[in-house]
């Protein structure tokens, strides 16, 4: 049978402010233990929540980068439950009315055919603290640092088929969350986490298929990975008759396997109701066309000016829009060269290439985006031929210096005046008579160790193109 | 002296016919000396009091001195205090040193007022009795076999015995005005986001409001003065302006409309408590008020919803209490949820229990149509009947409790009918109005009337209440050896 795969995430961003989303403490992550939770955070008897506005105006950004619906009113509920880290026994989250709603993003794939994937919602909530099992000797500790971090839960519809889309849409997404500068996109740090609900159905079938919860998949890889196995394993057992279970999986990147945690019957019942301690949260037009006049431009249509203005093909214009950091260096780059496409190619080859290779970030590349665009401005105007460029990309990769020192001090200017071209190919006819006999008889493979020998003679700086010509007609004879 | 209400003391302060450290002494003295008679505190500061004291009269001698200051203070045992023990009157929290102020504690600290003690209530303000207590019932001083009301039963009693000439309390379905009809004071629940909520440990965050015990409505306004101020730490405190509420006490009240439900005059009502409010009728006649009969067709729905939405919240607000960062923790767990189970099975007592699984049930999932939000929609027709009814009328006057104290143990048992001496407060608190209880007449014990106001007219209650405690004396009756 034909199986098809219904992918639906939940992703929770970690919001940027600078303190918690109800309380003064701040947010920063890597402090000792418990030195960033005031009393709100620890849940003492008597504290009450006041909601950070900074959280509501990066969740309105989100909306607008996402078509999304702004809620004018939406409502924090109760999500109670008992968890040692989590001080109050109930975590402030929305429930019933989100802040957010209705929202697409559109993932464009290699061949350049894009694809629509809706957000349901996304709303406001707390984080929780975090529970250390290790170095206790069999006991649990608890850090609190972390509880009452805004974060933003965006929850899409079941619109991916398979896990390429879901880690197309996820890229998109953490792309999109660092653009606007709500969310750092550290998934090491877990500002940025994922959870995915995975299900199969005959092909052709309308109805979903009972599905899984996927957690503990916080890269781009395992996401891709785990849900491969859990698609797999759900193919398996109901080939081999079995049922797949409603319950939530835990992926095991070490073993690459899901296994199950907790089924539906032994989920919590939250008993969410709205949080008598705060307000119904109303966002006024205003506010929203406030923001709206103050955003970024957002990667689709960073993307979409890049293919119009620069004429960039789809492809490359989706990997230089990958991250504003990335965006703004093709463009810096492209400012220096003047020459928008080959530009690109370089970045997206050899740049891009190299810093993989040394695992380094745009923004730590040790080739600045002028001089790359200079290198290129110097290929563009026969300084140099791409060969020689490749000569000179390496030492601007070990700081050698600019690129029209580099050309001087190693001597790499292109060789383009034809008169100096013509003397050294007269000097090379006559150095190699009986080649150029056979040339003349008809063997024109020969014609490449002339070349050959001319790049060799001029150490690779003669002008390609010229070389070409005035050989030909030299051994024309 | 410790007659003398806060208007007096203050006049005495300013005067220095008497210092603040000779005062709070003299009060110190009476709470040692009562208090094993009434349990009506829980926990008394003589050491930080006498310090403040010493501060207040500074203040005094350089002419630095606002109205309050030097006067001494309790506070239910439900305001954190800073360093100072704060049980909510229950074993869980026995052990529990609040790390900060709450607000209304900061507030009366920096009006100079010199806190006493810490007084005596039902488990996290669960009870209209006083004997829900981890520390034992209070006594009502008129008979110390009755009860005092609750749950800010040791704070009204407090008063009432003269042991403190002002005291702090919480109203959450009448928790300030029962107790203060019951033990003959005055007492006064404020408009719903009049006075921060920070630092009072919540019972039913939607209904909780903190409010003020004294002799008189006099004593009422210049307390209000201080406590009545937006908190930005409390999202539901609300940012209206206050006004001096000393100065229109005396404006006059001719031709104030004055309503009566007739839903609160039918059945149960004892006859010693309809005939003072009869008698209040008239005195208000006198002075030239004209009486309306009005209706609050939703009366009877406001004790069952009630009885959801409070728990509901209880349930939730009460799950911190978990044994994990502070509070009772049970001896020796075996696991985690041992710990949850015996930590809480072990130290809240029986209301509370029974309250956070009454709420628990509300909201459990395929219940909560049916309970929580059909008690939500009730609470709005409530709302809509006061509203309705205020479109007609000033105030509204009604008895604040259908009896007069009952004996300790008489109810214990019957949690209903306990619940029901809860039946002229609990509408004011699901409509968020002012109420205040004053004392009207005695039947062996001390009746209470209440009156009830709109959305923050808290200046037209205390008016109506001070033309009342000019024509009669009912508030200067003392409790015998008192």
């Amino acid at each position: 049978m034909e199986w098809e795969t219904v992918i639906g995430l939940e992703v929770h961003a970690q919001l940027k402010t600078k303190s918690k989303i109800f309380s003064g403490a701040s947010t920063q992550f890597g402090a000792a233990p418990n030195t960033q939770a005031c009393a709100i955070d620890l849940g003492m008897p008597g504290v009450l929540p006041v909601l950070n506005k900074e959280a509501v105006h990066m969740a309105i950004k989100f909306a607008l980068g996402t078509q999304s619906e702004v809620a004018h009113r939406s409502v924090f509920a109760r999500k109670n439950y008992f968890y040692p880290d989590l001080p109050k026994g109930y975590q402030i989250s929305q429930y019933e009315l989100p802040v957010v709603k209705n929202g697409y993003i559109d993932v464009l794939f290699e061949n350049g055919e894009s694809k629509r994937i809706r957000i349901t919602r996304a709303h406001l909530e707390e984080d929780a603290g975090k529970s250390l099992h290790e170095d206790f000797h069999g006991l649990t500790g608890i850090d609190l640092n972390r509880a009452g971090t805004p974060l933003l839960e965006i929850v899409s519809e079941p619109d991916m088929r398979s896990a390429k889309e879901a880690v197309l849409y996820l890229k998109a997404l953490h792309t999109l969350v660092r653009y606007l500068d709500i969310c750092d996109g550290n998934m090491q740090e877990g500002s940025f986490r994922c959870d995915a609900n995975v299900s199969v159905r005959p092909k052709g079938e309308s109805k979903f298929g009972t599905r899984t919860e996927l957690k503990n998949i916080n890269s781009f890889r395992f996401v891709e990975r785990a849900i491969n196995y859990e698609v797999e394993r759900q193919i398996q057992t109901l080939e081999s008759g079995g049922k797949i279970l409603q319950e939530t999986r835990l992926y095991d990147p070490n073993k690459n396997e899901t296994r199950a945690m907790r089924s539906k019957e032994e989920a919590n019942d939250y008993r969410y109701f709205p949080d008598p301690d705060l307000l119904p949260l109303v966002i006024t037009d205003d506010l929203i066309e406030k923001i709206k006049s103050d955003l970024p431009e957002l990667p689709q249509q960073k993307r979409e000016r890049f293919i119009s203005q620069y004429g960039l093909t789809s492809y490359d214009a989706v990997i230089l829009s990958s991250s504003k950091e990335m965006a703004d260096y093709y463009e810096r780059a492209v400012l220096a060269s003047s020459h928008p496409k080959l530009t690109a190619n370089w970045i997206t080859s050899e740049l891009l290439g190299a810093l993989n290779k040394a695992d380094l970030e745009i923004n730590e590349s040790p080739i600045q985006a002028d001089q790359i665009g200079g290198l290129v401005a110097r290929i563009a105007d026969n300084t140099i031929s791409g060969k020689i460029a490749k000569t000179i990309f390496e030492a601007l990769w070990q700081k050698e210096g600019e690129v029209d020192e580099i050309i001087e001090n190693r001597g790499l200017k292109q060789v383009t005046d034809t008169a100096a071209i013509e003397k050294m190919i007269d000097e090379i006819i006559a150095a190699n008579p009986s080649q150029v006999a056979e040339y003349r008889a008809g063997k024109e493979k020969l014609f490449g160790f002339f070349i050959g020998q001319a790049m060799k003679a001029s150490g690779g700086k003669v002008n390609p193109q010229q070389l070409n010509e005035l050989l030909k007609k030299k051994l024309m004879g | 002296m410790h007659h003398k209400t806060i208007t007096e003391l203050s006049q005495d302060l300013h005067h220095k016919n008497i210092s603040s450290l000779e005062l709070t002494t003299l009060f110190l003295e009476r709470i040692k000396k009562y208090n094993v008679k009434l349990n009506a505190f829980i926990t008394i500061t003589e050491e930080e009091a006498l310090k403040a004291a010493k501060i207040a009269d500074e203040h005094h001698a350089a002419g630095t001195a606002g109205p309050l200051t030097g006067i001494p203070l309790a506070h239910k045992d439900i305001f954190c205090t800073d360093q100072i023990k704060t049980t909510c009157g229950s074993k869980m929290l026995d052990n529990f040193i609040a790390p900060y102020d709450a607000t209304l504690v900061e507030q009366m600290k920096q009006a100079g007022m010199i806190l006493l003690g810490k007084t005596n209530m039902d488990e996290f303000a669960m009870g209209s009795s006083n004997e829900n207590s981890f520390y034992g019932p209070v006594k009502n001083p008129w008979h110390t076999d009755y009860v005092t009301g609750g749950s800010s039963g040791g704070s009204a009693a407090a008063v009432a015995a003269r042991l403190i000439p002002a005291a702090t309390g919480t109203d959450t379905g009448g928790s300030i005005r029962q107790p203060a009809a019951l033990c003959g004071i005055t007492g006064l629940k404020p408009t719903y986001g009049r006075i921060s909520r920070y630092g009072i440990i919540a019972f039913a965050s939607s209904l909780d409001q903190a409010g003020p015990f004294a002799k008189t409505a006099e004593d009422i306004a210049h307390l209000l003065n201080v406590m009545a101020r937006f908190d930005e730490r409390d999202s539901s405190c609300v940012d209206a302006p206050v006004p001096d509420y000393t100065t229109t006490l005396n404006n006059p009240i001719q031709n104030m409309r004055i309503g009566l439900p007739k839903e609160y005059f039918s059945e149960g009502i004892n006859q010693d408590v309809a005939k003072a409010i009869e008698d209040a009728i008239k005195v208000y006649e006198k002075l030239g008020a004209t009486m309306h009969e009005i209706s609050l067709p939703h009366t009877h729905l406001a004790v069952p919803a009630y009885y959801v939405i409070a728990p509901a919240e209880c349930s939730s607000n009460l799950a911190r209490y978990d044994g994990v960062r502070y509070g009772y923790r049970c001896p020796h767990p075996k696991d985690l949820e041992d710990l949850y189970k015996r930590s809480r099975s072990e130290s809240f007592g029986a209301e509370v229990k029974r309250r956070i699984m009454i709420g628990t049930y509300a909201l459990s999932a395929g219940y909560y149509d049916a309970y929580y939000l059909k008690a939500q929609k009730i609470r709005r027709l409530i709302c809509n009947d006061f509203t309705e009814a205020f479109k007609k009328v000033d105030v509204i006057l009604s008895p604040t409790s259908p009896t007069i104290a009952f004996k300790v143990g008489e109810k214990s048992s019957d949690p209903i009918s306990m619940y029901l001496s809860d039946i002229y407060t609990i509408a004011v608190n699901l409509a968020g109005l002012p109420g205040i209880s004053v004392p009207a007449r005695f039947s062996k014990l001390p009746i209470g009337m209440q009156l009830i106001g709109n959305l923050f007219e808290e200046a037209k209650l205390l008016n109506v209440a001070h033309w009342y405690q000019k024509e009669t004396d009912w508030h200067k009756h003392i409790p015998e050896g008192f």
